[in-house]
This record gives structure tokens, C-alpha cells and sequence, in this order.
């Protein structure tokens, strides 16, 4: 036994530096070289100012900016402590919730006759999500329009435009990167 | 569902099975020490290595040897990430000055990471220092797919041989794995991962100034966003690969930047099965008959598609709860729809399902939406998959033993019916090669069931619950079922970072690893003794679909006889309730 305890100390070393530390380092290496941005965390930065990622989900509460998926972390859009709400299907606490988001989107647009799109009112897996689905940019159209008197055409057109299609046209669902269309929003006059 | 959300399944399954020969193929090279390509470049590497651990690299040992020596590697692993965490605050590479990990949570975790469970009782971004993600975790997923591979190795040549004793050298094969399989492996994949924005840097955590200030719950104003960073495409790629399943970040490969977009989501999804789809080619290259190998993988495919159905069919028909409040939930050109709590706009239904499902089957574990929010009979389907015994497609190496303990049962059953001794690849199966299936088999479902009973008595068990009724009673049963088979899931809603759930889960994780593996290379040391017995009229054929459909019985009546009761208590009732 202590034949196979002094191999098992060599080879856990020698394949500690090669896969714990040499190969984190290559792929670091070619990560910077080759993605520098993306490497980094897709930073999005404005007037020398990081106003966040693109890939991590922010909150917005302002009626006249597009509303992201509901987060369970605390506070919302944690982006240092991920999680869902793991609310199971039956669990009051999350029909509960459920109403309470519906009620804070229709006291926002009182008069928008139409269903709200499921995925704006249950919270995403990693309480960052940074999509919502082209249904749940355009059922929001109406709120910012009036808000920001902008005609309801222009800001449907701007949703359109910052619809990303579905990776080759097959893999994954369409969606829309909400900070990317805030941002735009702001640059819209 | 729409077409589109089947056609991405479908054609998922293309491609796995389309990578079956050619990767299946290149490690039957690899382990039949032929030139494989890769030799030319990594072959020094190896001979050095072997050189400064003092491996005579051309001495084979018995199986008795090979599992001591795979017991000693695996037990100074499991002692050097309990340490590492345990002093990872005054060790360098931790920017966000994390602290030590408490002695239980070290424990579990370092049982979850040297048995290639993967079970995560803590939160990676705000528990693990740099360092310890690296030194301890990824090298862990590296060695323990290793040694699953290696002991599977050792077991298919003990099928192959015959009259003799030796079944091999545990540092050729843990080494072979490492250099010639899993690391090219990972390294492209992480290269690839990062060009769609998988993280991967040493720098701290970024701040970004927010675009629409807000106030905590306490009336605070918030303006500042902390966004963890880290090397993470490293590590995802051989938790991937590896069936490991233990992300970088809390949620996993639900995080956007451990998995960005549909085109990351698609190749980690491929690498969960790929390597336990093409060892069973590798299998029936290294028994000389190829069609042994895809007889098992068609057992493991048969089992997959219908469940994937199934869990297709109820996520998408989404939660009753939500019909009068005036919410869209169908699907359109615009939304995917169903039951989006718990899961992420960029892979809607038909990939939170399918990774679902795939990551139970394999013993990965690693997760792209909350399977604790998934309708009950969608969150049905993963638990069983994992109770089968992680034998459908399964982790890297342990679940074609796994299926191999299956099919020795199944060989074992069909005997019985035409009164022959049964044999299997020409090797006749006795009783001890009997005694030690059956261990194989057992022993995962007493530490599930048996663990899950004395959670659900004891306070210190329900304590963890979170949801109310019958879903808490899942969390429970998923949480060992998932820990008693190696998976590493969670129904993660339960609050298991308690001193009675990691001691509990990690004694699981224990059993669940080793009583098998040590049982497999057991019948291996037997079966590589006996002479091969000739083919004749009463051999049972095990290639063909009689065979397959024996098996695909036998493992669906142990998974069916065993769970179904709890199964009932749980997700079952609560569908019954939720439709009522």
C-alpha cells in the first residue's frame, strides 16, 4: 500500500501541474490572444465608464426602459451571487409572485389589452438572463413609446433590430439582449 | 413545442452518434497502446511522466493490485482538495479574499469532486478562491473521469483475455486518459467556449456603473453591479467532458458567462455524452466485435429518446397555475412558452430538456435550468434517469460498467429461462460474477433509498426542505439519488449545506463510486482467468435485439421496482395535485 501511496503522491503532482496549472494557463493564453473581450467577461463599456456586460442581466425599474426577466438573487441581477428562485410548480409562494409581477407590468401600461409573455413575469435560472423573448420586448413597445413620446413604429422597429435569430437559423430560441436595447433606447432621440 | 424545438433534438442526436466511431475508435487506439496520432506529440510527455513517478510502464498487475493502486490515487486526491479548501485564505490566487471552507462542506465537496460526482453543496463564485477552483477542483475533473475511464478499461480486458491474471497498469490507463483524451479534448473545447464568451481570465471581479440606478429592499440605492469573473472556460470544458458537472459559477452552465449562447449550449451539451457514447464502440473494438458495443449503445439510446420525449411534452405544456392570470405561455415565432420559471431565453424548452435529460442520464450533473422548477412529471424523468443507475450512456467510464453489470444480470436472466449456465463474450457467468452484479447494482440503490429515509425522519433532513408538500419530499429523495449515483444535480431548492446533509451525501457519494467500481474489476480479475467457451447453438446471440430488449427490461424493472414507490410520493402526487 505505501508502493501505490508514494506513486499516487508523484503522479497527482506532475498531472496537477499539467492539467491544474498548465493547461488553465494555455487556455488563458489563448483566450486573451485570440477573444481578448469576451475573455475579460464581454464588458460594455461607455465613455470610458464599464456600464456592465452584455451577457449578465441588469435590472431596470424605470417604465422607460425595456424590463429584463425577473431575478431571484438579492438584489436583483446579483451578478456576484447567481441563483434561481428553485420555487417548486405547486409552491404557493411562486403563484404568488407570479401575481405580484403581473400587477407591477399592468399597473405600467394600465391599457395593453394583450396577454403578458410568460417569460416576463417567472424568474430566470441564473437570476441574470440577459435576453427576454421578442414576445416580451414588443408587449412592452406601448409603456416606453408613451413614456419617451417616441412613435410606437420607431421603437418596434428598434425591438426588430436588435432581435437576435437563432444561432445557424436552428440552435436556440430568438431573443433580445435588453441591456443592448437600452443602451440603443438612450441613443434614440 | 414547435418543429424547430424537435428538430434541435433530433438533430443533437445526429451528431452524437455520427462521433461515435471515430472518437470510439481513436481511444480503442489509445488503450491498445497503438499509434494514435497525438503519441507523436504528447508520447514524450508520457514517458517522462512515467519516469518521474517511477511507473514500469510495460508491467501489467492483477486486479487486486489495479484497485489498490486506484483506491490510494483516489484517496490522496479526495485529502488534497479537502486541504486545499480548508487553507484556501492564506493561499495566493484568491482576489476576492475569500475564506477557509467549514470542515463538513471541505469534506463533501471533496468526496463530490474525487468521485466524479460533482455534487455542489456550496457556491462556486462566492465560496472558491481561483486557486482552489484550479489545483483542486479542475484537476479532479480531469483524474476522477480518468480513473472512471481507466477502471472500465481494465474491466473490458478482462472480458477480451482470457486464461490469464494481469488486467492491466493503472497509471498507463489513468495517464492515457488524461493526455491522449481528455486534455486535447478540453482544450478545444474551452478555446471554442471562449469565442462565445465564456469567461476566462485571472483578473478580479469587474464593477460596472449601472444604467437604471435602483434601491435595495432596504431603501438603499444601488448603482453599482459586481460581476464575478474567473477562468472558467477551463474548467467548464472538463466538467463537461468529463461528466464532472461542477460549474465555476452557483447555477452552473445556466450562468451566461459559463454558457452564452445556443452554439456553447450545443457543443457542452454533445461533450456531456460523447465520450460514454463512443466507449461503447471503444468496447467492442477492444472484445474484437464491434456489434457488442453498438448493441449497448442502442440499449442506452432506447432508453434516452422516449424519456426526452416525455419531459419534452410536460415542460412545454407549462404550469395550470398560471392559465386565468393572463399570461401567454404558447409557443410562437416570438417565444418559446411552457414552463419558463427556472430557465434561460436563449435555450427555451427544447434545450433545458434535453440538457435535462442528458446530464441525468450521464452521471454529469452540470445544469442550464432549475430542475427544482420543472413541472413535476418534467422533473420526474431526470430523477429516474439518474436512479436507473446512471447506466444510460452514464459517467465517462462508469457507466458502461455500470450497463456491463446490467448486462451480466440480463445474460444471467436469460439462462435461467432455457436452464444453461449463461455466458457472455464467451465467458461463462457463475455465481461470483453474479454475487458482484448484483453488489454493482445494489449498492447505490440502498445508499438512496436508505439515505433518504432517515433525512426524511430526522429534523436535521427537513430542516433543508424549501418547497411545501409533496415537491420538499422530492427535493429530499432527488438529492440522494443524485449524490447515491454519482450524478451531482440537485432539486437545488434544499439547503444542503448542512453538517448532516454533506456528511450524509457524501457517504453516498462514497458508495455509489467505489462499491461498484471495486465489484466490476473484481469480476473483471475473474472473467480474465477463465478460458473462452465456444459459440454454440444455446449461446444466447448479444448483439442482436432480443438481447438489447433483455437488457433495456432488466434495467427498467430494477430502476421501476425499486423507485417507483417514492417516485409516487413525490413528483407523482404532486402532478396530481397541480392538474386537479
Amino acid at each position: 500500500m505505501f508502493h501505490h501511496l508514494r506513486q499516487s503522491f508523484l503522479m497527482l503532482l506532475f498531472l496537477t501541474v499539467i492539467t491544474g496549472v498548465l493547461y488553465p494557463l494555455a487556455v488563458t493564453g489563448a483566450a486573451k490572444t485570440l477573444f481578448p473581450r469576451k475573455a475579460e467577461g464581454s464588458l460594455e463599456v461607455r465613455d470610458g465608464v464599464v456600464v456592465g456586460s452584455t451577457l449578465i442581466g441588469q435590472a431596470f425599474d424605470d417604465p422607460r426602459y425595456f424590463w429584463g426577466r425577473p431575478s431571484a438573487t438579492t438584489p436583483p441581477c446579483n451578478g456576484a451571487a447567481s441563483s434561481g428562485s428553485n420555487l417548486g410548480p405547486t409552491n404557493p409562494a411562486l403563484k404568488e409572485a407570479v401575481e405580484k409581477r403581473i400587477a407591477a407590468l399592468r399597473a405600467s401600461d394600465p391599457e395593453n389589452p394583450d396577454p403578458i409573455p410568460i417569460d416576463l413575469v417567472t424568474a430566470s435560472a441564473s437570476g441574470l438572463d440577459p435576453h427576454i423573448t421578442p414576445a416580451g420586448a414588443l408587449w412592452q413597445v406601448r409603456r416606453i413609446a408613451r413614456d419617451r413620446h417616441l412613435a410606437e413604429d420607431v421603437m418596434r422597429k428598434l425591438v426588430d433590430d436588435h432581435v437576435e435569430g437563432r444561432d445557424l437559423g436552428i440552435l436556440g430560441e430568438p431573443r433580445v439582449n435588453v441591456l443592448r436595447l437600452n443602451l440603443a433606447l438612450d441613443a434614440t432621440r | 413545442m414547435n418543429a424547430l424545438g424537435w428538430f434541435q433534438i433530433l438533430l443533437y442526436l445526429a451528431v452524437l452518434v455520427a462521433l461515435v466511431k471515430p472518437l470510439g475508435g481513436y481511444m480503442a487506439r489509445v488503450y491498445q497502446g497503438e499509434p494514435c496520432g497525438l503519441d507523436r506529440v504528447l508520447g514524450p510527455v508520457e514517458r517522462i511522466l512515467y519516469r518521474l513517478c517511477g511507473v514500469k510502464s510495460g508491467v501489467e498487475s492483477d486486479w487486486k493490485q489495479y484497485t489498490l493502486a486506484m483506491l490510494a490515487f483516489n484517496l490522496l486526491g479526495l485529502v488534497v482538495v479537502y486541504a486545499l479548501q480548508r487553507f484556501q485564505s492564506v493561499l495566493p490566487l484568491n482576489p476576492e479574499h475569500l475564506g477557509a471552507v467549514s470542515p463538513d462542506s471541505s469534506f463533501n465537496t471533496a468526496v463530490s469532486f474525487a468521485t466524479n460526482t460533482n455534487w455542489q453543496g456550496y457556491g462556486g463564485e462566492s465560496t472558491m478562491s481561483y486557486l482552489t477552483q484550479m489545483l483542486a477542483l479542475t484537476v479532479q475533473n480531469f483524474v476522477s473521469a480518468a480513473t472512471g475511464m481507466a477502471v472500465l478499461v481494465a474491466i473490458i480486458r478482462g472480458f477480451a483475455r482470457k486464461s490469464v491474471e494481469a488486467i492491466g497498469n493503472f497509471w498507463v490507463d489513468l495517464v492515457r486518459s488524461t493526455l491522449y483524451v481528455l486534455l486535447p479534448l478540453s482544450f478545444v473545447l474551452a478555446v471554442v467556449l471562449a469565442s462565445q464568451g465564456v469567461v476566462q481570465t485571472f483578473g478580479s471581479y469587474a464593477h460596472a456603473k449601472l444604467v437604471d440606478p435602483g434601491v435595495d429592499a432596504d431603501g438603499k440605492p444601488v448603482a453599482e453591479q459586481v460581476i464575478a469573473l474567473g477562468p472558467a472556460a477551463s474548467q467548464i470544458a472538463i466538467k463537461q467532458l468529463g461528466t464532472n458537472g461542477g460549474g465555476f459559477f452557483n447555477v452552473n452552465s445556466a450562468h451566461p458567462l459559463e454558457n452564452p449562447t445556443p452554439t456553447s449550449n450545443f457543443l457542452e451539451l454533445l461533450s456531456i455524452l460523447v465520450i460514454s457514447a463512443a466507449l461503447c464502440f471503444t468496447f467492442g473494438r477492444m472484445v474484437r466485435d464491434t456489434r457488442q458495443g453498438w448493441a449497448l449503445l442502442a440499449a442506452m439510446l432506447v432508453l434516452f429518446v422516449p424519456l426526452v420525449v416525455a419531459t419534452a411534452a410536460a415542460e412545454h405544456s407549462g404550469n395550470p397555475m398560471f392559465a386565468t392570470l393572463g399570461v401567454d405561455a404558447k409557443t410562437s415565432d416570438l417565444q418559446a412558452g411552457g414552463n419558463m420559471e427556472g430557465k434561460e431565453v436563449r435555450f427555451g424548452i427544447a434545450n433545458s430538456v434535453l440538457w435535462a435529460d442528458a446530464t441525468t442520464a450521464a452521471s454529469n450533473g452540470s445544469v442550464n435550468a432549475m430542475h427544482d422548477s420543472f413541472t413535476p412529471l418534467g422533473g420526474l424523468v431526470p430523477m429516474w434517469l439518474i436512479q436507473l443507475g446512471e447506466v444510460v450512456f452514464g459517467g465517462v467510464g462508469s457507466g458502461l460498467y455500470g450497463m456491463l453489470a446490467f448486462a451480466i444480470v440480463a445474460v444471467f436472466v436469460a439462462g435461467l429461462m432455457v436452464g444453461r449456465t449463461p455466458e457472455y463474450l464467451g465467458k461463462k457467468i457463475e455465481a461470483f460474477e453474479m454475487k458482484m452484479a448484483s453488489i454493482a447494482i445494489l449498492g447505490p440503490c440502498i445508499a438512496v433509498l436508505f439515505g433518504a429515509a432517515v433525512a426524511v425522519v430526522a429534523d436535521a433532513g427537513k430542516a433543508g426542505v424549501a418547497n411545501p408538500g409533496s415537491h420538499g419530499f422530492s427535493e429530499i429523495l432527488y438529492a440522494f439519488s443524485s449524490c447515491g449515483n454519482n450524478n451531482g444535480s440537485a432539486f437545488a431548492g434544499l439547503s444542503a449545506n448542512t453538517p448532516f446533509y454533506n456528511l450524509a451525501l457524501g457517504l453516498a457519494m462514497l458508495i455509489a463510486r467505489y462499491v461498484p467500481a471495486v465489484a466490476m474489476l473484481a469480476i473483471a480479475g475473474s472473467l480474465a482467468r477463465k478460458k473462452l467457451v465456444p459459440e454454440g447453438p444455446g449461446t444466447l446471440p448479444t448483439h442482436g435485439p432480443l438481447f438489447v430488449a433483455l437488457l433495456v427490461g432488466v434495467v427498467l424493472l430494477v430502476g421501476a421496482l425499486t423507485f417507483l414507490p417514492g417516485l409516487a410520493l413525490g413528483p407523482i402526487v404532486e402532478h396530481l395535485q397541480m392538474t386537479r
